[in-house]
């Protein structure tokens, strides 16, 4: 890898590359609701191309026609549609002019994560007096990007740059009619990113959002397409431990992934939107739609962290087209408070010899509820397919609750498939061990619960590993009495 | 007219027939209400998503049978127990067969629930017991609420145990094109009590029969209950059994459901631990070939704590059959120190087979013990080859090793006769002959 410790640091030391990137467009922010009016105005301001107009009004047109669906373990209101406005220009202006001003609460975290001074200041909002050294970094990073053929760039740039790759892949593995809240982002999708793999190519870096795009203006309807053409092998980050106030309540994303034959996708996703406060006031609704599509001999493995937000509607999956294709998801979902999570993974089965892994961990705490909904689907002809499910939650206290809602589809006879599950709190016998080590018992807990996240943990790359190792210590603060 | 309408306009007639006082009449009149507003349940249904009623909807049932029939007992006796002495209770197309039956009133209550519906001196069981765990939500059992006139009442008082097994019989002789039967069958258990009961569906011809059943269990403080279903009846019999089971503290209720035959079988157990140390089990082996459809819905509902539950069920699956299972363990938040163990395993043995499994946890409360396990996979190849290379032929060694697979089930039935008689059966189903009964 062409990428050193050094730079790493560096990178980690000044994330402000969102420059390199950043494109200006000077706007107002568009009046509330939705109609068709919106959705050409939002395509026309991005400059977009008739067929993308035309695409996204076929995924209004459909959304008009579904509900919302309902069948999901969460409660929660109704978000109002019309009360939304679908396009408002990034915010550049600061929030706050120094960070003296920024919550208490909001900078001790930064601090526990180990954030430097100049990133808390971006992530909180507050004006950056200093330019950075970062351009230089982002366009070393773009230059060796480049070199590769790599394409990495925001969807609205990849429309305009690259629509044939565009045009052959959008909406291919999440259509726009497949849900509610795809077609939502369909018809609506703000920005997003672009990635593109050419044939045999192994990405040299950890790609990532959060040195790309200008973080707080995207948000809400997000679109992602990662490419990886044949033979290739890609890993990318999505997201960041840090806790983000956004004050956008609705989150709406679509993510596709393509892996082509024989390639790799490795997707990481660190999630920590603003869960709402101890009474369960405000915080974000996260309703995402990702799936990918595996051709031969093909990979695509889901990693994730999900601790913010107060209602997640999540379901990352994979369609395991090509013979030979694997499908993996590791996932973590801890919810305190009054969160609400509703998260799991479907792997459909469709080629021959397929192997699909899911390790889902569960911890609860506080008033939350957390539920795993997952699908596994082995259809007649994907001979061989072989699933190995494992869920496992932890619950904290006596007014939190776990759910496994695990569908298992077999029509054929070769599949084997198992699926295993617990639900168990953290054994006083061991807080009493660590307790009679020295060990307090909030620090016992962290390291229960980090034992327990293990499995998932370590199919995080590393620099996001150690973040989100903490990032669940923080989150379970307080939850023990 | 679909069966929804005809059922509702044949409900006027039904109620014409039946006492208007009693009070059962009110429980029917809602329980009408609440099948006419739900109609039949339908696979946009979350519990109805594997299982779909639609063709049997289309079917003309007859709802009342129109002359009585007699068997002769030589012609069902294999249908029977009779290795044993047991009471039994038997109808013929919905109707009670004093001839074939064996009731009592030594002690113990075992007879009719058309008796115990109208004689004043079962009222005060009913009053307490009637329609009290039995969903007043759900469509189907709403439905056979509607029609509750027959089946099999027993009453165990405190400290008795009847002298033998209790079978109940429902023979369908075919008299009809098609039948429809709606058995409702009570069952109480009182304090330190105890009872065996075998209940049987059996159709004697292949005409159309569908079966809505409805059974209330109730098992006082350290009662124990042993509920053994045998379903194998004919390929053109349909069967929803619905049962409720509603335990106090320290009781032990057992519920084992052989599923062999039927065209389409759909079993909701539900079980409901009102007290403390109870223990709740659900065991069922299912082998099924054709077309065959079992739906296996269970629930159990930890309410307090310290209290148990253990299901297991195995399933093998041939030619284009198709199983369910579903699995729900709900515990609520003061039903601590809870254990709730769920396995599912099952073998397919044809292309055209499928399973669907779901097996569901919910739960509120932290200091549980609580786990699922399912499994979807083949007979091992290892060990067909070794029990080949030792000289048993390929076929006899495939239902071998499938025995084995079965065997965790068979192992806790209480009647050696009646694990005998579902040795053969297995054997049966199987094709096979092993010589000896496991």
């Amino acid at each position: 890898m062409a990428y050193t410790e050094e730079e790493l640091k560096k990178e980690l030391e000044t994330k402000e590359y969102e420059y390199g990137f950043y494109t200006d467009i000077e706007s107002d922010t568009f009046p509330n609701g939705l109609n068709e009016e919106i959705v050409v105005a939002i395509s026309k301001k991005k400059e977009e191309p008739e067929w993308m107009t035309q695409w996204r009004l076929e995924a209004f047109k459909a959304w008009k026609e579904m509900e919302e669906p309902e069948w999901a373990n969460v409660h929660y209101k109704k978000p109002d549609f019309q009360a939304i406005s679908y396009y408002s220009a990034p915010n550049k202006k600061p929030k706050y002019n120094s960070l003296d001003e920024v919550d208490p609460e909001l900078l001790d975290t930064f601090k526990k994560l180990g954030i430097s001074i100049d990133e808390q200041k971006k992530l909180a909002g507050v004006a950056v007096d200093i330019v950075m050294d970062s351009v230089s970094v982002a366009t070393t990073f773009k230059k060796t990007l480049a070199e590769k053929g790599i394409i990495f760039c925001s969807i609205s740039e990849a429309i305009k740059e690259h629509p044939e790759l565009v045009k052959k892949y959008i909406g291919t593995v999440v259509p726009q009619k497949d849900n509610f809240y795809a077609a939502l982002n369909s018809a609506v999708f703000s920005d997003g990113s672009f990635c593109y793999i050419p044939k045999g190519v192994r990405c040299p870096m950890e790609l990532s959002t959060y040195f790309r795009i200008n973080q707080a203006g995207t948000g809400q309807f997000e679109r992602t397409l990662v490419i990886a053409d044949e033979g290739s092998y890609v890993s990318y980050l999505e997201g960041c431990t840090a806790p983000s106030r956004d004050e956008n309540q609705l989150h709406a994303a679509v993510v596709e992934l393509i892996a082509l034959d024989d390639a790799e996708i490795k997707y990481s996703t660190v999630q920590n939107w603003f869960p709402g406060d101890k009474e369960g006031k405000g915080g974000v609704f996260n309703f995402v739609t990702k799936r990918g599509l595996c051709e031969k001999n093909a990979k695509i493995s889901w990693t994730q962290v999900e601790t913010g937000s107060a209602v997640t509607w999540k379901y990352p999956s994979c369609v395991l087209k090509g013979d030979n294709s694997i499908g993996e998801f590791y996932s973590i979902a801890v919810t305190n408070n009054y969160q609400q999570a509703d998260t799991g993974t479907k792997m459909i089965h469709l080629g021959k010899n397929t192997k699909s892994t899911i390790i889902s961990k569960g911890i609860s705490a506080g008033k939350s509820q957390n539920s795993y909904r997952g699908l596994v689907q082995v259809n007649s002809r994907a001979e061989n397919a072989r699933n190995f499910s494992q869920c496992d939650s932890l619950l904290m206290g006596n007014e939190c609750g776990a759910h496994t809602f695990p569908y298992i589809e077999a029509k054929n006879k070769s599949a084997q498939i198992e699926h295993e599950a617990t639900t168990s709190k953290i054994g006083e016998d061991q807080i009493f061990y660590c307790n009679q080590r020295g060990i307090e018992t909030e620090k016992a807990i962290a390291l229960i619960v980090n034992g327990f996240s293990k499995e998932v943990l370590n199919k995080l790359p590393m620099e996001f590993a150690v973040e989100a190792q903490k990032l669940l210590e923080i989150s379970l603060e307080g939850s023990v009495g | 007219m679909d069966l929804k309408d005809k059922l509702i306009s044949s409900f006027m007639a039904f109620e014409n027939n039946v006492d208007v006082e009693n009070p059962v009449h009110d429980v029917r009149m809602e329980a009408i209400k609440n099948f006419e507003e739900k109609g039949f349940p339908s696979k946009k249904e979350e519990a109805w998503k594997y299982t779909s009623l639609n063709s049997l909807q289309k079917i003309d049932f007859s709802i009342f049978p129109k002359e009585e029939n007699t068997i002769e007992y030589k012609d069902v006796k294999r249908y029977f127990l009779h290795e044993i002495d047991t009471y039994k209770i038997v109808f013929i197309d919905g109707i009670y067969s004093s001839y074939l039956s064996e009731t009592t009133h030594d002690g113990v209550d075992i007879c009719l629930m058309s008796a115990a519906l109208t004689k004043p001196m079962y009222k005060q069981v009913i009053d307490v017991y009637f329609n009290k765990v039995a969903s007043k939500e759900e469509s189907l059992t709403t439905l056979n609420t509607a029609f509750s006139k027959e089946g099999a009442y027993i009453y165990i008082p405190k400290n008795k145990m009847p002298k033998k097994p209790i079978e109940i019989l429902h023979f369908a002789t075919g008299n009809e094109a098609a039948l429809m039967l709606q058995p409702r069958n009570l069952i109480v258990v009182e304090e330190n009590a105890e009872v065996q009961i075998i209940e049987r569906h059996q159709s004697l011809t292949s005409n159309e029969v569908l079966t809505n059943s409805v059974t209330e269990i109730f098992a006082a403080e350290n009662g124990i209950v042993d509920y053994y279903k045998i379903q194998n009846d004919a390929p053109e019999s349909s069967l929803i059994d619905n049962t409720y089971i509603n335990q106090k503290g320290k009781s032990v209720v057992k519920v084992h459901t052989f599923s062999f035959g039927g065209k389409l079988t759909r079993n909701n157990l539900n079980f409901y631990q009102n007290g403390e140390y109870i223990d709740s089990t659900m065991k069922g082996v299912t082998i099924l070939g054709d077309k065959q459809h079992v739906d296996h819905h269970s629930l159990v509902h930890h309410i307090e704590p310290n209290c148990e539950s253990h299901q297991d069920y195995k399933g093998i699956y041939g030619d284009g059959s198709t199983g369910v299972f579903n699995g729900k363990i709900i515990v609520d938040k003061i039903a601590q120190k809870t254990n709730a163990f769920q396995q599912n395993n099952n073998i397919l043995i044809s292309d055209k087979a499928t399973i669907n499994t779901k097996p569901q946890l919910e739960i509120f409360a932290d200091d549980v013990k609580c786990s699922h396990g399912c499994t979807i996979g083949q007979l091992d190849e290892d060990a067909l080859f070794y029990l080949q290379s030792r000289g048993i032929p390929k076929k006899e060694a495939r239902a071998l090793l499938m025995y084995a697979f079965a065997n965790n089930v068979l192992e806790s039935v209480r009647i050696p006769e009646l694990k005998i008689r579902i040795n053969k059966l297995i054997a049966e189903k199987l094709g096979v002959n092993l010589g000896f009964d496991l």
